[in-house]
């Protein structure tokens, strides 16, 4: 097989996006009307993008701030197609794939009316990567391949990386990454965590503590022509019942994270045409972590055989009717490049197509591994969906090779709690990303001695290294062999982690709501500047 | 008078000091992060460095002795210090929310008034009448039904009646406008959950009412009063139900300091950013400063509102005497 350049593949698909966004897109945008949306979760700890790592936060403030690069927002369920947002054009890179220098716009203003240049965009991607003494930033470890980011002069930012990787573009479209006026930033780095001041396509409005923040329009917005709404208002609503009830009663026209299939049934079933509903596979998964800490599951035999009992391909259809998962999937989100084929995924253990063939084959290794009468707990999260489904789910397709599993279901507090002290034998936990950039994804599935948040307590130098070179590889052929490797090791030959099925996003819209495009994920494609209302309470 | 206040007020002190040393205990007895549920609960990785600086941030490095130390202290200068949440104020947070728990509150007190002090009074004067029974189930049904339960229940209802009368389903508004800004929007997000609450509130009040009206009117001075030939509503009236009503102005008061703290489900059920809502997120985040001061407020309320109760038995029962 021919190889390919990863940043010539890169650079391909990014061309082919304004054309693809032509195709995609809907009728003639009406300006103006409030888009009045719910926001699923409690209000966030602080106004700080780069500091925190809820959505909630995202949700509420991305319209508010640019970002240097970012998914396309007209056609963000593309996981290689990425469009400048204050660059002028996405850089090839130079210097062996070492360096990064992006133009940035001359035409950008703060709220404040003060210009935006390369000193903010470099002062900002700094603090991100490298935050000063008491600065908290919470995906620092994304960036350790940077050596320095710097502003030659008001239009220039240059990164200079350690060594070249591909993991290095698509992180710099993430949402989380707003740029801010570097002088703020000087004076006083923790003043985003109470404050707003972008340079997006609104400008904030108000924010009143837990329940609402709103925008206006930014007059000022780069973007010509955008954004068309006059402004937004984003509620906080963590009760589902009450954003269900908010969308059909018209108090609200949306919801950005996701219903499970029974609220977006109701929804369809009581409102007809006045809904519209965009899907997607998302690019959050259950993984399931067997405690290696402890016995049995230190054996490779048990752990294989939990995994041989569990039928993805069986359950997926059922188990999407309740909740919100779909697609069957490794360790890589299904819609990317990097994912296996199905062809792929049959071959490893837990997917094999013939559930009684892996059951036989699991039920032969629990009685090698002398423990046919297994008892099993699950550690889960208090979380409906689909945490619980997923492991009521699992301890019934344990019971079908003998094994007897509990659950022991506990709040998000105790949950980490038990999974940082190694007080569990077998745990549902999550891998949820945003922008979807598999290497970096995948880092989760690394031993705690390199990625302090694996709780399997494995250690395995050769993954390590695998991992190691996936990270350095640029070329997209090589990077997917390497990438098979290593799920393989991770999944079919150690067993050390399960990949259950893939999240599945419903997302329900007023029929008025025109222009948004649904993406692999609830942290991309926030800023609100494409929506458009042709009717509503307030078009 | 002015003693028996003086008392009570002292009182207070070492029941405020007890319900910090416990919450303070409890809270760290509960196993969990703030700092991992901050920046872990969106199932995304994490720099585990910001997690070491998240807890120097907020001082949990620190001995407990000297957290304790500083928690007590800063309580006595009514400094509650800032949530290690939001960062913001705890005094700040709270006020954002007292508002609109004091408004169903007050306006489910004065539902349940409105309704529990008649029908009691009736159903005890009518008693094992037909009367007597329908309101006993009333009662009885406001007890059982769960009020997040009657919640929901009320949405749908309206929703659908406003659908089926309009077209247009119709539900309170979810955001909240307070009520010297916009009246009508105010109460008519107000008005659901008050009625939700004020009904349990009211059964709660409408069995006590009847049951010390019931005892009320046997008593001997009843007897007398009739003998004398008042008529029968200035007995019941001035004689029979301003002495009835002093075990009613106690639950009253108790439902009344539950209600600013403990609508904690109806809060949510609603979208109401109250008291009861902001202390659900206080304990799931593992906010032990925003925890601490919440349970203090509560403590204090509870203690004060009884207070007032007490003061108000001087007022219905003459034979009541603070020495």
């Amino acid at each position: 097989m021919r190889s390919v350049s990863f940043a010539a593949w890169l650079a391909v698909i990014i061309a082919a996006g304004p054309v693809m966004a032509d195709n995609t897109r809907e009728s003639t945008p009406k300006r103006g009307g409030t888009l009045t949306y719910m926001i699923p979760a409690d209000a966030p700890p602080s106004l700080d993008l780069h500091r925190e790592a809820t959505y909630a936060l995202v949700h509420a403030v991305a319209p508010f701030y640019s970002v240097l690069m970012r998914v396309n927002p007209e056609n963000p369920a593309d996981t290689t197609q990425f469009v400048c947002d204050l660059c002028t054009s996405i850089p090839t890179p130079t210097e062996g794939g070492k360096t990064y220098t992006f133009k940035i716009r001359t035409d950008v203003k703060f709220q404040d009316g003060s210009p935006l240049t390369a000193a903010d965009v470099a002062a900002s991607w700094h603090e991100i990567i490298f935050p000063r003494a008491g600065v908290l930033s919470a995906r620092a470890n994304w960036y350790s391949v940077v050596d320095s980011v710097a502003a030659p002069d008001a239009t220039t930012v240059v990164f200079k990386l350690k060594f070249a990787t591909s993991t290095f573009l698509p992180s710099l479209a993430d949402p989380y990454a707003a740029i801010y006026p570097k002088a703020t930033l000087d004076k006083d780095p923790h003043w985003f965590e109470q404050h707003v001041m972008g340079s997006g396509p609104f400008r904030f409005v108000a924010y009143d503590i837990g329940q609402d923040i709103k925008g206006e329009r930014n007059p000022d917005y780069y973007h010509k022509g955008l954004p068309y709404l006059d402004g937004f208002v984003g509620i906080f609503a963590e009760k589902q019942v009450v954003r269900v009830e908010a969308i059909h009663s018209g108090r609200a026209a949306m919801e950005f994270r996701g219903l499970p299939p029974s609220a977006i049934n109701d929804l369809n079933r009581e409102l007809g045409d006045k809904i519209k509903v965009q899907t997607s596979d998302w690019n959050c998964g259950n993984l399931i972590t067997p405690n290696e800490r402890r016995k049995p599951f230190d054996d490779v035999r048990v752990r294989k055989a939990l995994l041989l009992a569990v039928d993805q391909w069986g359950g997926a259809p059922a188990l999407s009717k309740i909740a919100n998962v779909h697609t069957v999937g490794g360790i890589v989100f299904p819609g990317s490049p990097l994912a296996a084929t199905k062809d792929e995924l049959q071959r490893m253990a837990g997917f094999w197509p013939d559930i009684e063939k892996s059951r036989a084959e699991a039920r032969r290794l629990l009685k090698e591994a002398g423990q046919e009468n297994l008892h099993v707990e699950l550690l889960n999260r208090n979380v409906d969906q689909p945490y619980k489904y997923v492991g009521t789910w699992l301890v019934d397709q344990w019971s079908k090779i003998g094994v007897t599993a509990t659950q022991r279901v506990v709040p998000t507090g105790p949950w980490f709690a038990a999974m940082r002290g190694g007080d569990f034998d077998v745990v549902v936990e999550a891998n949820c990303n945003s922008v979807v950039n598999p290497v970096l994804d995948t880092q989760k599935y690394l031993p705690h001695d390199v990625f302090v948040e694996n709780y399997g307590g494995y250690s395995d130098p050769e993954e390590v290294d695998i991992y190691n070179k996936m990270l350095r590889e640029t070329d997209f052929t090589r990077l997917r062999a390497l990438m098979r490797q290593y799920e393989t090791r991770i999944v079919d030959t150690e067993a050390r982690e399960f990949p259950m099925l893939w999240w599945y996003r419903e997302i329900p819209e007023r029929s008025y709501v025109h222009g948004w495009k649904i993406g692999p994920s609830h942290y991309i494609n926030q800023d609100l500047s494409d929506i458009w209302l042709d009717q509503g309470p307030n078009g | 008078m002015y003693q028996y206040v003086a008392k009570r007020v002292l009182l207070v002190i070492p029941t405020l000091v007890g319900a910090a040393a416990l919450v303070f205990i409890l809270m760290r007895l509960i196993p969990g992060d703030i700092c991992v549920v901050r920046l872990g609960s969106g199932g995304g990785s994490f720099d585990p460095r910001a997690v070491d600086l998240c807890h120097a941030e907020l001082g949990l490095n620190r001995p407990l002795t000297v957290q304790f130390l500083d928690f007590v202290w800063g309580f006595f200068r009514f400094d509650f210090g800032i949530s290690m949440w939001s960062g913001k104020p705890v005094s700040q947070e709270i006020l954002a929310r007292v508002p609109i728990s004091l408004e169903i509150a007050l306006m489910a007190t004065v539902i349940a008034i409105l309704i529990a002090v008649p029908l009691g009074t009736i159903s005890a004067l009518k008693q094992n009448t037909w009367i007597d029974v329908v309101v006993r189930t009333l009662a009885i049904g406001g007890i059982a039904t769960p009020s997040f339960w009657l919640g929901i229940i009320s949405i749908l209802f309206v929703l659908n009646i406003s659908n089926a009368i309009t077209g247009t389903p119709w539900m309170p508004p979810i955001d909240y406008v307070p009520i010297w800004r916009d009246p009508l929007r105010n109460l008519s997000m107000a008005f659901l959950p008050a009625i939700t609450v004020g009904y349990r509130y009211a059964a709660v009040s409408m069995r006590m009412t009847r049951s010390s009206m019931l005892e009320v009117l046997r008593e001997d001075y009843i007897r007398t009063a009739r003998a004398k030939g008042l008529i029968e509503k200035i007995v019941i009236n001035r004689h029979a139900l301003k002495n009835a009503l002093l075990p009613v102005v106690t639950v009253i008061g108790i439902e009344f300091a539950f209600l600013i703290g403990g609508l904690v489900v109806t809060e949510q059920v609603f979208n109401l950013n109250g008291i009861g809502r902001l202390f659900v997120q206080a304990v799931q985040n593992q906010d032990y400063t925003l925890t601490q001061a919440l349970v203090m407020l509560t403590v204090a309320i509870f203690v004060f509102s009884n207070l007032i109760v007490d003061l108000m038995y001087a007022w219905l029962d003459p034979r009541i005497r603070f020495a």
